[in-house]
């Protein structure tokens, strides 16, 4: 064990696989934000808003109160608020959810620039890892295995959300409203609101994502913060072909993805470092490109989403 | 969550006694919009217990009627009576509440929900958490009741046609429903399914349990299945009485009124060479399932062959791939034995038309005029346009003009957006661009649906003229009537293949029937709906 602890693959892999953790949660949040979000039939794709909003206020937040915890419930109610106006926008008629989401993105990243500024410099407490790796023993693997809280609420609400789907009559609601909107209507379903409600608290949770940003070690609020997370978590939630459950899988590995470059630094290969850190956006390209062409993505999407119709 | 689990009025659950069937009354019921005036003091009465049927024309104001008993209108003058007694329905959940349900010609059920999700989320009861176990139990027990039977446990959007008809019902039933509307339930049906479901629907208003209004245009099921009929007539009421007193020729002088319908033309004989020869054709759905398999037809000039089907069974990508608009999988298609690509040159080589249905949806630009849309088969040649991008048009104008007078399309101008036209003037407009020429090859698909019975009249006639001038003719039909009137041939595609081919005077409506519901009849999903 100690000799193979030693090896190069064994660094990269461990690397990997702190990595995929550590950065699977954001991608995890935004993903069942805009899974609630798509499932009642209306796409947001401001959601890189409220991932570095969130980022942001939880960092400013947990700065002046002290507590990290407090600055996650702003984070999300920061999202919350981004999603809100999202939502309440695309009731209007005649307007276009895909041009809403991108006029919120600028306004989110914008926000959290400008109301950013004084909280780059200062230090916040953060969020503390929980030990699960200690017994082995191993530096590297506990390291790896320092894994912070908010991945576990991630996938609890994962299961939660799928459970909610299922057996709930909200869930059902939701899932009528995005498949099909006059059906809702029929029933006496205010599509509107349902899809007003859900936006908000899909953006709720791509705020709390933003917090994972700045407030797990090592973070700390800065502009360069996200790396188009929120962006790339819409392809996901296709890919995950809108099932909570699956966002989680596919999170986690668009987390690897992200954790190939440092993995590679780490064991010491220097040479195409730029090819690896790109690896996320290579992969999502590639899962847009066969995804569109699979043949369950189409039966799987909600017929009332703007791009399916 | 207000707006959500707003109190259900009176859907008491199912351990309480069923409530019975109750009789309805409309009085006087008149509608207004603008300045047309779509309901014109109608009245009918629906006794307890019995099947009404509702006939008229596309635009008689059937709709509008029900609309305002299911409360989606407020009437302006008029009252609906329920058991006798005066009942305001302000809204859908107002008729729910009253017992009064409908089946709408598009389906109100979610096509990813799952049969039983379906039938609980309907429910304005429904728990907050559902208990799953106790639920299924409960829908076991509501189903062995039940005439007819669905699967519970597989997604809407796997279930056939006439099993989400079915379902649709079961629906209305589950909640209590007492007055079930029913908006051409058959239309979707295979005849045998249409047989099975109006006839237990039927024998259960009979014994008391719901009672019945029915949209139709088709007078065999109403003479076969319903007890009464009120014939509507541009917004009034023509007549009607029990079905026992009338004839099929009553109710059609009531429903069309002075009308005059014109002459069919004899039918010429067939011609003898093969025009048109789909040879083994396949192709997929987007999603990639096949669309349709091993299809291989021959028509000759003169000679019109009518592919009958429940739609769905992947007739609409059949039309798709003859216009070009889909890729063959495999397989070719012969125009007098030589191959046939489908560019736009060679449909003008060819003389290759087509009438796809919806026409303002597939074979028009709503916005783009009347002279424009009717030039889209000639605007890059000559005399409209010259050196082959010039164009003009004058010439554009003046053969709109002549078409439009020969085909007498009612347009404001030729220069009117053709989506302002009527649903049967457009369906004139596009005709007359595909026939004006000679024509060698028609393919027409659902030419006459949701047209009046003039236009319905009128363009049969054209198709049958096409024909008697030589043309080879696919015509694809979701309405068996019209195929068994125009057809030399009929064949019938069922799940994706034709399952059968006879001349249409060696053959009738049940056989037709039977290759229609195909072998497996269930689930069908080619042609892939969504």
């Amino acid at each position: 064990m100690d000799a193979f602890a030693d090896t190069a693959l064994f660094t990269l892999l461990v690397a990997m696989l702190g990595g995929a953790i550590r950065v699977s949660t954001p991608f995890m949040f935004v993903a069942l934000g805009e899974c609630l979000t798509e499932k009642s039939g209306r796409i947001n794709l401001g959601l890189e808003g409220n991932l570095v909003l969130g980022a942001m206020i939880a960092y400013a937040i947990s700065f002046h109160t002290g507590s990290p915890w407090t600055g996650v419930l702003a984070a999300g109610l920061s999202g919350l608020f981004l999603g809100a106006i999202h939502g309440y926008v695309c009731k209007l008629p005649r307007v276009n959810d895909i041009a809403v989401g991108i006029a919120m993105m600028a306004f989110g990243t914008g926000l959290a620039f400008y109301l950013g500024k004084p909280y780059i410099q200062p230090s916040a407490p953060r969020l503390e890892a929980i030990p699960l790796g200690e017994w082995t023993g191993i530096p590297s693997l506990a390291q790896a295995l320092a894994i912070n809280p908010l991945f576990f609420v991630g996938i609890a609400l994962a299961v939660g959300m799928s459970w909610f789907f299922r057996n709930t009559r909200m869930g059902l609601v939701v899932r009528t409203t995005g498949d099909s909107a006059p059906a809702a209507k029929a029933m006496g379903v205010s599509v509107d609101l349902v899809r007003f409600l859900a936006t908000a608290a899909g953006g709720f949770l791509a705020g709390v994502g933003g917090s994972f940003l700045s407030l797990s070690y090592p973070g700390s609020w800065n502009e360069g913060l996200s790396s188009g997370q929120g962006l790339m978590a819409v392809a996901l939630v296709i890919f995950a072909r809108w099932d909570p459950i699956r966002c989680v899988w596919a999170a986690l590995l668009f987390g690897a993805a992200g954790a190939i470059g440092p993995a590679m630094q780490a064991i010491g290969v220097t040479q195409g470092f730029y090819f690896f850190n790109a690896a996320p956006y290579i992969l999502t390209l590639l899962i847009m490109a066969s995804s569109a062409r699979s043949r369950f993505s189409g039966r799987d999407a909600p017929g009332e989403l703007s791009i399916v119709k | 969550m207000t707006a959500l689990s707003a109190p259900a009025p009176a859907a008491p659950p199912a351990e309480t006694a069923p409530r019975r069937a109750p009789s309805l009354e409309a009085l006087g019921m008149t509608k207004v919009f603008g300045g047309l005036v779509a309901l014109d003091d109608v009245s009918l009465a629906v006794p307890a217990g019995t099947v009404h049927a509702l006939l008229g024309e596309n635009g008689a104001g059937k709709s509008t009627l029900v609309k305002c008993i299911m409360g989606f209108y407020r009437q302006d003058r008029g009252d609906v009576l329920l058991d006798g007694t005066a009942t305001a329905i302000r809204s859908p959940r107002d008729a729910q509440g009253a017992g009064i349900g409908m089946v709408y010609q598009h389906f109100t059920l979610v096509p990813s929900l799952t049969a039983a999700e379906n039938l609980v989320v309907a429910r304005a009861d429904a728990p907050s958490v559902i208990d799953w176990a106790a639920e299924k139990a409960k829908l076991a027990e509501f189903m062995a009741r039940m005439p007819f039977q669905v699967p519970l446990d597989i997604p809407v959007a796997d279930l056939s046609a006439g099993e989400k008809q079915k379902l649709e019902i079961l629906k209305l039933l589950a909640l209590d429903q007492r007055f079930l509307i029913l908006d051409e339930p058959t239309s979707v049906l295979t005849p045998d399914e249409a047989d099975e479901v109006l006839g237990l629907l039927g024998a259960m208003a009979r014994r008391g349990e719901f009672t019945v209004l029915m949209i139709t245009h088709k007078f065999r099921e109403v003479s076969a299945y319903a007890d009464d009929v009120t014939v509507l007539r541009r917004g009034k009421r023509a007549g009607g009485g029990a079905t026992a007193a009338l004839s099929v020729e009553d109710m059609s002088r009531l429903m069309i009124g002075e009308t005059t319908i014109r002459e069919r033309a004899a039918r010429a004989p067939v011609g003898e060479g093969t025009v048109l020869e789909l040879a083994g054709l396949f192709a997929d759905n987007p999603d990639g399932s096949r669309a349709f398999a091993e299809i291989s037809l021959k028509v000759k000039g003169g000679e019109i062959v009518g592919i009958a089907g429940v739609s769905g069974n992947g007739q609409s990508a059949l039309v798709e791939a003859l216009a070009g608009q889909r890729p063959l999988a495999d397989g070719r298609i012969f125009i007098r034995d030589e191959p046939f690509e489908p560019t736009r040159e060679n449909y003008h080589k060819y003389k290759v038309f087509g009438l796809p249905e919806e026409p303002l949806k597939n074979a028009a630009v709503p916005r783009m005029s009347v002279a424009e849309n009717i030039a889209f088969r000639s605007f890059d040649r000559p005399p409209i346009a010259s050196l082959g991008w010039w164009l003009s048009p004058g010439p554009m104008r003046e053969k709109a003009r002549d078409l439009i007078a020969r085909y007498r399309v009612k347009t404001p101008s030729p220069d009117t957006p053709i989506e302002h036209l009527s649903g049967g003037n457009v369906q004139r407009a596009i005709l007359a661009r595909e026939l004006s020429g000679d024509v060698d090859v028609l393919v027409v698909a659902n030419p006459c649906f949701g047209l009046d019975f003039a236009s319905v009249s009128e363009i049969r006639s054209q198709i049958l003229e096409a024909r008697n001038r030589g043309a080879a003719v696919l015509l694809v039909s979701e309405d068996l009537d019209e195929i068994l009137e125009l057809a030399d041939r009929v064949a019938v595609m069922s799940e994706g293949k034709i399952a059968y081919v006879a001349p249409v005077g060696e053959t009738d409506r049940n056989t037709i029937g039977k290759h229609m519901a195909g072998h497996g009849a269930g689930h069908a999903a080619a042609g892939g709906q969504r």
